[in-house]
């Protein structure tokens, strides 16, 4: 299926959250995540189900002030 | 002295960790001020943020994630979960901007995301105005700190309503106040402290400085120099001048 990874177009295979962090290369990456704009937990990325044209947001630590 | 929901910070200084020329330069800023917390944020992963993760949990400070550039409750709500996950911390420095150009808070959205994030159990730092009204609501909301402006992100010119804030800090007795924005030179920082404010919190003073390590520790001194003159009993003003010198025993030359 075709997802939004950061505002990038993606086509995957995974069906879950953690599946696409996975395919993405971000398995073992320490980031935070949300799906259409709600927060999704870590322990609630595998039961977390993807579908066509989702907008995932995976973020990470930035300067900010 | 007030603490920041029940901790109590080593120096009353908060500090940025964006603009700095490098990292190091940014590291040898907080060692060279004490600065006892550093403000955080997230943005989409470049493959950057487990080097930046790594260091600032080196500096050994309390971290205060941002969530800066948010202009609606709800995206603020969806960064403060995702950077409690993420800076295991239930502090958030919230920031609902309100205005592209000055980027002053949006006061409706800031109270719908203080009143969701303080239930959800987050400890909210919310920067605000000088607008005690608001104040007054975001306290209901539950927030026990205010992070009142000093003048516009980034613009250096200190503190714009001195009233305003003296006003404010007056009001609220209770809640530990940190003047967060608009401070460009330690003057500021020392008035800040001398009108009884908590604690100050600054970046672009320090990071866009030609030396910024010694630019903090002048930031650091003059926010300490002003915390002590503000538990010391500031004396009033006089219109007219007082001889500070006795005259008794003058002799008549």
């Amino acid at each position: 299926m075709q997802i939004d990874v950061n505002g990038a177009p993606h086509a995957i295979t995974a069906t879950d959250v953690a599946g696409a962090l996975a395919e993405l290369g971000w398995g073992e990456a320490r980031v935070a995540t949300a799906l259409n704009g709600s927060f999704v937990p870590a322990a609630a990325r595998a039961t977390t189900a993807l579908a066509n044209g989702d907008r995932l947001e995976v973020l990470t630590a930035m300067q900010g002030g | 002295m007030r603490d920041f929901y029940g901790v109590t910070l080593q120096t009353p200084m908060m500090l940025g960790t964006a603009r700095y020329p490098s990292p190091a330069v940014m590291e040898a800023a907080f060692m060279g001020s004490g600065a006892s917390v550093a403000t955080v944020s997230l943005r989409r992963e470049r493959g950057a943020g487990q080097a930046f993760w790594d260091m600032v949990r080196g500096l050994g400070v309390h971290l205060l994630p941002n969530t800066a550039g948010c202009h609606s409750a709800r995206e603020a709500v969806t960064t403060a979960q995702m950077a409690r996950e993420y800076f295991q911390t239930d502090w958030i420095k919230l920031e609902v901007i309100g205005n592209a150009d000055t980027l002053q808070p949006d006061p409706f959205g800031l109270v719908e995301a203080a009143e969701v994030l303080c239930a959800d159990g987050f400890k909210v730092f919310p920067y605000t105005t000088e607008d005690q009204v608001l104040a007054a609501r975001l306290v209901d909301a539950g927030c026990r700190v205010l992070m009142p402006w000093g003048a516009p992100i980034g613009s250096g010119m200190g503190l714009n309503n001195i009233h305003g804030l003296r006003t404010l800090r007056a009001a609220f007795p209770e809640v530990a106040m940190v003047i967060d924005a608009g401070l460009g030179l330690p003057s500021h920082a020392a008035q800040a402290m001398e009108m009884g404010f908590d604690a100050i919190l600054l970046n672009t003073a320090v990071a866009e400085a030609d030396d910024p390590a010694a630019m903090a520790r002048a930031f650091a001194m003059a926010a300490q120099a002003g915390a002590l003159a503000a538990t010391s009993g500031p004396m009033g003003t006089r219109d007219m001048a007082v001889p500070s010198t006795p005259l008794i025993g003058k002799a008549w030359l």
